[in-house]
């Protein structure tokens, strides 16, 4: 750890962030993509106070006292986000001790709360972090691999945290519900996809039998529940169509068969994965339920999803369906997301499309749009300062700000290039830090 | 003992009678596939290059796989070779001119770790053939033998450029078996791909992969020493196998010419043993998956010690940590641009190691190990190129371009005939639409020995799996709308 580091690791332990967090910063010279009623500004400045944007314009004042960052010209976008990962929830895929996004249980299933297993000082944050993403939306798993999932349904609560790495970096600890219609999931409820379908059906139908009489539930007077009580209360805000059922789904014909459940029950849903999206794609757009891709998904890899192909994206989108741009789950990829991103355009995704759907758009769909997302007054200063265009990889980020605070530009991993990078033949490396 | 010979001659192994008073030779019985050195070639490549022109690529940037960039450069591809590669080169009377302004042409792309074949699209128990998992040493097993032609993801790397690729094995094992190399064309069987004259790989296994397995199934070994083990009591055996061998053959040619009066008895032939002879014989190269840089150490000890060499460490997350080893040794590592974190040996993986490795002289790969990235294996590397340019290493495109053409190449034996744009060789050549270190790169074209296997606006030139044939929706550029 560089002494900087070490000295922002002491900060933020005894809490001198907040006082950091007053700063008012003034990024100027810098081509602005706000993503929200400015549009693109050329050249513009972007004033940072209190942790918020405090104004965003080519013409803006710049306040007396503020740490000016010039862009010089470079990109301006609102801070990354990375959408269904389990990034913060887990340091090793391969040691289970070591992970914390899976955690329902026979008794605890739909109210799994992820966040309560989120470590802001996971080395994984900075990682991230370093690739411009500033906010995660953290989807718990079932734990195990295939059969060993049981026969749970729901993986748990949705949370949103910042990568502030920070104490109080829990954003939302529940924005949705999880659930897996996938054949992965058929096979352990039953065989079929049918399957998945009857049993979310019919818990969610206890779960409204539940909240129409939870006098009688507490008297012993109602008809045994399969769930426990905490998941019918964690099921009410689905059932009432408050808060989205995150639901994977693959297949064209399934994906149709999920808009129709939910219409007909009236929920909020998300779709996640959706490879066959595109040959439904105008049932998906009618529907207004958003979507999760992955556009580097393009092989038959399942039976449900033969026709899976990197236009996918695309063609969603000018159908008129909301693309969330998702990086593959494991928080060590989470940075890769702007690159998914990149893809979706480089196979027909409008580029301001492909910044929004990895930006915009998942703060919209997960319920956080009040917080970030967009370069505007009043949000949270989630701001990435590129040296080109953020869909590329030859692009790095110059400045992270998360929260309003600037991040440094650290971790682990490059404390071990620079400790390997120069090597000393009289000293080992170990005396290198 | 005549055995050798008539194994090497149709007309004399026995299938075919022998004509009436034929030789002496003809009359002895016949026992083909008993000596390993005349069985070096049992399934012999039926690779035929597709029809091909004379080709000029004009006008585009080249990176030619040698280091150099040229700008406004010419490829001229005749008779399936490149004759030239140059700025401003003539065009030779009745060439087709491609129009490459704006582009950029590469070697064909090289994927040293693919599976693609061994575990195909669609992932189901039946496609699962990459790993023998039922000893440590399977070195008796080729990779070859799984290969499922038919694979989706071997057009969808194409589409991505990749004219050769290396298919291994799995990992599971200490010593998990040859693995191949293969011409990325559409073949009806493995034979039809398989690079003529590439020599074979043996993959070996490093750390937590073998250790897991098998210690999991309450046998050796369930250590890292367990491991270690394990290689080197296999290295004793085939080194003993080769003295065995030598013997019999020396004492063969000796009872051929006039010394003894008994043929020697033949030592039973061990397809495993035949396997590790041939990397202390140098004609295999060792492809070993190996994440940390003690352990790679480890594994050179032990080269030493049976005087064979590592030709590349494969994932090599560690590798920056050992860079000067592995360039002492002269041994190709091959890497993400980001992948770590998996498991414990891969804790320490760091977008820096590929630029780390090239700055200090080693041969440095980017792999894919995986059917989605190898179809994007320069923008890989470009991860990679910007983490080194933010650490302060000054790499430019025509030097990272060889992690993906030149150095794979040199690493699976190759490199004579493919891997860079020079005079002589194959034409394993890509049109990108743009720089292919940029996210929007889309290959336009795709050579291989001169042939157009891939043309992205011409539905002719787009090849479609038994697989995906006939399937709902339109799986290939051609049939997209």
């Amino acid at each position: 750890m560089s002494l900087r580091t070490s000295l922002l690791a002491f900060a933020a332990a005894v809490g001198l962030v907040g006082a950091a967090q007053a700063e008012t910063i003034a990024i100027t010279h810098a081509k602005i993509v706000t993503l929200g009623s400015a549009g693109q500004i050329a050249d513009g400045s972007i004033v940072v106070k209190d942790g918020r944007i405090a104004a965003v314009g080519a013409n803006i004042a710049i306040p007396a006292g503020a740490r000016v960052i010039d862009a010089q010209g470079h990109p301006v976008t609102p801070g990354v986000v990375a959408s269904n990962t389990n990034l913060g929830a887990g340091e090793v895929e391969g040691e289970a001790s070591s992970d914390d996004y899976a955690g329902a249980s026979d008794h605890i299933s739909a109210a799994f709360d992820v966040s309560l297993g989120v470590n802001p000082a996971s080395m994984l944050i900075p990682v991230a972090r370093l690739g411009g993403v500033t906010r995660a939306v953290i989807v718990p798993e079932l734990q195990g691999r295939g059969d060993k999932k049981g026969e749970k349904l729901f993986a748990g609560q949705v949370a949103v945290i910042d990568l502030s790495g920070s104490a109080n970096s829990i954003t939302r600890r529940s924005v949705a519900l999880t659930v897996d219609a996938s054949s992965g999931a058929a096979a352990r409820l039953g065989g079929s996809h049918g399957s998945v379908l009857q049993r979310l059906e019919a818990d969610l139908d206890e779960a409204v039998s539940y909240g129409a009489n939870k006098g009688g539930y507490e008297h012993g007077t109602h008809r045994p529940f399969e769930q426990s009580k905490e998941d019918l209360e964690a099921l009410q805000p689905i059932v009432q169509g408050k808060e989205p059922l995150l639901v994977e789904v693959h297949r064209a014909a399934d994906i149709r068969r999920v808009i129709e459940l939910g219409k007909r029950l009236k929920l909020k849903l998300i779709l996640d994965g959706v490879e066959e999206g595109w040959m439904v794609a105008g049932d998906i757009a009618a529907s207004g339920y958003p979507v999760l891709v992955d556009p580097q998904t393009d092989l038959p890899n399942q039976f449900e999803s033969l026709n899976s192909r990197m236009e996918n994206a695309g063609l969603l989108a000018a159908a008129g369906v909301t693309i969330v741009v998702k990086p593959p789950y494991t928080g060590h990829y989470a940075r890769q997301v702007r690159y998914n991103a990149g893809y979706a355009v480089a196979h027909g995704l409008p580029w301001e499309a492909g910044i929004a759907a990895i930006t915009r758009n998942p703060a919209q769909v997960f319920g956080f749009a009040e917080k970030a997302g967009r370069i505007e007054p009043g949000l949270d200063a989630d701001l990435v300062v590129w040296s080109g265009d953020p869909l590329e990889m030859l692009t790095v980020p110059l400045h992270v700000l998360v929260k309003g605070e600037e991040q440094p530009m650290t971790s682990r991993a490059q404390d071990l290039a620079r400790r390997y990078g120069a090597l000393d033949p009289a000293q080992p490396p170990a005396y290198r830090h | 003992m005549v055995l050798s010979a008539c194994a090497a001659v149709p007309s004399q192994s026995g299938a075919e009678p022998a004509p009436s008073g034929g030789n002496e030779q003809a009359k002895e019985k016949s026992y083909p596939g008993l000596d390993p050195a005349t069985d070096s070639d049992p399934f012999p490549s039926t690779y035929r290059a597709l029809p091909s022109s004379t080709v000029a690529l004009v006008g585009a940037t080249v990176l030619t796989g040698t280091g150099a960039r040229i700008d406004n450069g010419t490829v001229i591809i005749d008779g399936g070779k490149i004759t030239a590669v140059g700025a401003n080169l003539p065009v030779p009377a009745g060439a087709k001119v491609v129009d490459g302004h704006g582009k950029f042409v590469t070697p064909g792309i090289i994927d040293a770790h693919s599976h693609l074949g061994v575990y195909a699209t669609p992932e189901v128990w039946a496609n699962s053939d990459g790993n023998e998992v039922t000893d440590p040493n399977t070195a008796q097993v080729w990779a070859e033998h799984s290969v499922w032609p038919q694979d989706p993801g071997f057009i969808r790397a194409m589409e991505g450029g990749i004219t050769t690729l290396e298919i291994l094995p799995g990992s599971a094992n200490l010593f998990g078996g040859r693995a191949v190399i293969l011409k990325n064309v559409p073949g009806r069987t493995v034979q039809d791909m398989k690079f003529p004259g590439a020599p074979y790989g043996l993959k070996m296994a490093c750390g937590e992969n073998p250790k897991r397995v098998y210690g999991g199934k309450g046998r050796a070994p369930s250590t890292r020493m367990g491991n270690i083990f394990g290689y080197r009591k296999a290295w004793i055996d085939a080194q003993d196998y080769r003295r065995k061998w030598d013997e019999y053959h020396k004492k063969l040619a000796d009872f051929k010419a006039g010394k003894g009066d008994k043929a020697p008895d033949a030592p039973k032939r061990d397809l495993q043993m035949d396997t590790l002879a041939g990397v202390l014989d140098g004609s295999i190269l060792v492809q070993n998956h190996c994440y940390r840089g003690d352990e790679m150490a480890q594994m050179i000890a032990i080269s030493h010690e049976f005087g064979f060499h590592i030709s590349m460490f494969h994932h090599g997350s560690e590798a920056y940590k050992v860079a000067d080893l592995l360039k002492k040794e002269g041994i190709c590592v091959a890497t993400w641009g980001e992948w770590w974190g998996f498991k414990m040996e891969s804790f320490d993986g760091i977008e820096e190691n590929a630029a780390l490795l090239s700055k200090a002289g080693v041969c440095t790969v980017i792999h894919s190990d995986d059917a989605i990235l190898t179809q994007h294996l320069p923008q890989e590397a470009a991860i990679a190129l910007a983490a080194g340019r933010r650490a302060g290493i000054d790499i430019d495109e025509a030097e990272a371009i060889k992690w993906v053409t030149a150095n794979p190449a040199k690493s699976i034996g190759v490199l004579d005939k493919t891997g860079t744009l020079e005079p002589g060789k194959m034409a394993d050549v890509v049109l990108w639409s743009a720089d292919p270190f940029s996210v929007y790169a889309l290959t336009e074209q795709v050579y291989v020995d001169g042939a157009v296997v891939f043309d992205r606006h011409d539905p002719t030139r787009q090849p479609l799996s038994d697989f995906e044939l006939g399937q709902t929706g339109p799986a290939h550029p051609g049939a997209r709308p």
